[in-house]
């Protein structure tokens, strides 16, 4: 155990970090041990992920402290954070392609000799030197294209290792690693915390937690929530802390009348994507699709609505099989996907609300190939006006409205192509508060008008507020399906971060 | 494996032998038609000197595209600099020809750097920035010329001996340009600047990640690809005795053409600096064979942009094998 008078390797206390007008953090606080490795978790947007890039120098911080070993730090880059001894292994490893694994590792900070030259064969050396301690095979000439991710964060480990570095801050490291990969990991973070360096490790997975961490701190909101000791705690006290909110009336959920299946999705499976997904949506329900961002969600609606390819599996919409990669097909056989980036895969946004809106319908506004503006805005205003996008005119351009209007002009183009289902990703992110209960209250009619909805949500008062039946997703897996009745934030949330057997017993 | 044949394989393996390679055949093939295209003192000559001027600002864009970047300004500022070259002669008169190269140079550096300020900080892309600067500086040019030109009897009988003159067979002007060469390679290899350049255009965000000095890096490799065209420049005073407003027109484009045909990635990050040159001399070697191999003036160019789109895909292939092959080795 470490000595208590000594001053913790990394000290936050009380961040705040604002972008504009949306708040980030308003109060990160973490205090990291040497010898110690510490977990930080928390629900998505809880501001893990602000904090890790104040850490590493990407953003500073508005208020607050930041102390390592007892000194206070600013960064204004991430080359100051990395010569004051901190290594942060992000999610997706950033390595240089093209570049030798050697002098992935050396980049900035090669060995030199006489003239400033390279000094390859020490170079070599050294990266042989790392692999053989951390106990992996990894050839140093070749280039860093085409390895594993769990190769590329050994790299990355490596990295930080010849950078003697103090602190080690692993964002979600084993979101993409196979169990014998996590195990590897996990050995070297081991010796890495023998060696008297402070870890940080980021993860959704609670048995990695328990396995490999000391210490844990829940975040919630952007704020610290507790920090403990993880023998005295459990992943229901973790999930508490992490969820810890009530769950208000916000959502003016109407009773529908639940007809029959419209939607009927069985066994899709894409290998490495997500696998055997099978459910159905009946009409006038709303079907939420929870899970932890990265579980596959997204990818599963991608998939039945066919712009995502999949190997097997079957998708029908009232007994008519949808076939594969063809939203065209979809689309004419009344399925509609609001995507998750509104601005990306939903607008065209230098283009106006009128042709957003008509988008989806242009054939059939057509008459002779042409369409007139005045068709075009005839067929806008109809949906524009039952959704209440509040703009000056049709004619104003997409990209100038607010998030949430941009969120209604994308859900009128799909509904004016009146889909027997519709699947909305994500349909209230960014948005502000009120136009979130319009959003809502939107969705709450359409189902009750016999429409069949999936909704796919990271907010859990969302999920719990809006569905019928929520299917929790967990790792390409459809781990759990929870009536209404049934639905809490504990049970969601414990069905999102563990594997189906565990789930069942 | 020792290092002998460990070098050999290298070698045989390496994208700049394929050009190196083509380059061979061209020339076997146009001697064989015709024996003085290479042994005829004028003949040799020629085939060193013709492609000396384009080696440097093959070299130049070679280091801005390994950034990930274009430079497409480098015939107007070799046009510039040819200009103030002559200028310099007829306004200074007694001028030390050293002080002529060396005020190119810096001239044409400056030049790069207003390139590479505007790339660096206003964060537009390479191409659109370099479009404008090439119709800039070319304007510039037509301004400050006119109708005027310089003309040989204006400089130094010195100066326009350097365009033409030989040391043991190999002209000056081919002597600069490898020399310039050399040095490039070698701080593209061993310097950590050098490294750090291949590392931006490789990924440009991971080299903010990394915390790389990207900003100074890009300036850098923008100053050098202006400083060689200015060099370019001077030495194009020199050898052609004559500059007017139009000197270097389209040479932008056979410096990019080269760059690609030598195997420097367009998307940066991989390439090298001989590849660029042996390009260079592949692109204007071809250009004097064809006529010699009976192939019509007008196919000439036809046969270049074949030359240049073969090589993008070919480059394009190679890519998709080496990350197969990467892939499989992954997983053994």
């Amino acid at each position: 155990m470490s000595n208590s008078t000594e001053p913790p390797a990394l000290e936050l206390s009380r961040i705040a970090k604002a972008f504009g007008a949306v708040i980030a953090l308003t109060n990160g606080t973490l205090q990291l041990r040497k010898n110690s490795i510490h977990a930080l978790v928390g629900e998505n947007g809880a501001g893990k992920s602000t904090l890790v890039k104040i850490i590493a120098g990407l953003y500073q911080r508005d208020t607050g402290e930041f102390l390592l070993e007892g000194e206070s730090v600013d960064f204004s880059s991430t080359a100051q954070s990395k010569a004051a001894g901190i290594a942060v292994i992000y999610q997706e490893p950033t390595l240089f392609p093209d570049l030798s694994v050697t002098e992935n590792i050396f980049m900035g900070r090669q060995p030199t000799r006489s003239l400033g030259r390279i000094d390859r064969k020490l170079m070599r050396e050294e990266a042989i030197g790392l692999f053989t301690r951390l106990g992996v095979r990894i050839d140093p000439d070749r280039p860093t294209l085409g390895l594993s991710i769990a190769d590329q964060q050994i790299i990355e480990i490596a990295k930080a290792i010849s950078l003697d570095a103090k602190v080690l801050v692993m964002d979600e490291p084993t979101a993409a690693l196979s169990g014998v990969e996590v195990e590897r990991l996990f050995t070297v973070a081991r010796s890495l915390r023998d060696e008297g360096r402070a870890l940080l490790f980021i993860s959704h997975r609670f048995d990695e937690v328990f396995d490999l961490c000391d210490t844990v701190t829940v975040m919630r909101d952007g704020a610290y929530i507790a920090t403990s000791p993880i023998a005295d705690t459990t992943v229901e006290q973790i999930v508490r802390q992490m969820v810890g909110r009530d769950v208000s009336a916000l959502f003016p959920k109407e009773e529908a009348v639940i007809g029959d299946d419209v939607l009927v999705v069985e066994g899709l499976s894409q290998p490495g994507v997500f696998h055997d997904v099978s459910f159905t949506v009946k009409s006038g329900e709303i079907v939420a699709l929870a899970g932890l961002v990265g579980a596959g969600r997204s990818e599963i609606a991608r998939a039945v609505f066919g712009v995502d390819p999949y190997s097997s599996g079957t998708v029908r919409i009232n007994g008519a099989k949808v076939p594969r990669r063809n939203p065209a097909a979809a689309m004419k056989l009344g399925l509609a996907l609001v995507p998750e980036d509104r601005r990306k895969q939903g607008l065209v946004l230098e283009t106006s609300v009128a042709r957003n809106t008509t988008l989806a319908i242009q054939r059939s506004l057509a008459r002779f190939g042409f369409i007139t503006d005045r068709a075009e805005n005839a067929a806008a205003r109809i949906w524009d006006s039952r959704l209440e996008v509040k703009t000056a005119s049709l004619d104003t351009e997409a990209g100038t409205l607010s998030g949430g209007n941009q969120q209604k002009v994308v859900l009128a183009k799909w509904l004016a192509t009146n889909p027997s289902v519709l699947i909305v990703d994500e349909p209230t992110r960014g948005i502000d508060v009120g136009t979130k209960a319009e959003v809502h209250r939107l969705l709450s009619q359409l189902a009750g008008e016999g429409m069949a909805i999936i909704m796919i949500s990271s907010e859990l008062p969302e999920v719990l507020g809006m569905a019928d039946r929520v299917l929790v997703v967990h790792e390409g897996s459809i781990t759990a399906e929870i009536d209404r009745a049934d639905a809490t934030a504990e049970t969601v949330m414990f069905a999102a971060t563990h594997s189906a057997a565990e789930v069942a017993r | 494996m020792n290092s002998f044949t460990k070098g050999l394989r290298a070698f045989v393996t390496a994208r700049e032998t394929g050009i190196l390679l083509a380059l061979v055949i061209v020339i076997a093939a146009a001697t064989i038609k015709n024996p003085t295209f290479l042994f005829s003192s004028d003949g040799f000559r020629d085939l060193l000197l013709t492609p000396s001027i384009l080696l440097l600002l093959a070299v130049g864009q070679a280091i801005v595209i390994i950034t990930r970047n274009v430079d497409l300004s480098v015939g107007s500022v070799l046009g510039l600099t040819a200009y103030l070259t002559g200028r310099l002669f007829i306004d200074v008169p007694g001028i030390p020809i050293i002080v002529v190269f060396l005020v190119g140079i810096v001239f044409g550096g400056l030049l790069g750097l207003i390139n590479g300020a505007l790339v660096a900080f206003a964060k537009v892309p390479a191409l659109v920035i370099t479009l404008g600067t090439l119709y800039a500086y070319r304007g510039i040019n037509v301004v400050w010329t006119g109708s005027d030109r310089i003309n040989s009897s204006d400089m130094p009988k010195a100066f326009l001996a350097l365009g033409t003159q030989s040391i043991l067979f190999i002209p000056v002007l081919t002597i600069i340009a490898v020399v310039v060469l050399i040095v490039a390679a070698w701080y593209l290899r061993n310097r950590r600047a050098g490294r750090e350049l291949y590392a931006i255009g490789s990924d440009p965000d991971a080299a903010n990640l990394y915390g790389l000095k990207v900003t100074q890096r890009l300036l850098v490799a923008f100053v050098l690809s202006g400083a060689l065209a200015g060099l370019a420049g001077v030495l194009y005073a020199a050898r052609y005795g004559t500059v007017n407003s139009q000197a270097g027109t389209g040479f932008e484009l056979q410096a990019v053409g080269a760059a690609v045909i030598g195997g420097v990635a367009i998307f940066g990050g991989s390439g090298s600096v001989w590849g660029a040159a042996i390009g260079a001399y592949l692109l204007l070697t071809i250009n004097r064979a064809l006529p010699i191999l009976g192939v019509q003036d007008f196919w000439q160019r036809f046969v270049v942009g074949i030359l240049i789109i073969g090589a993008i895909v070919l480059d394009r292939v190679l890519a998709l094998r080496q990350a197969k092959r990467l892939t499989v080795a992954r997983n053994i």
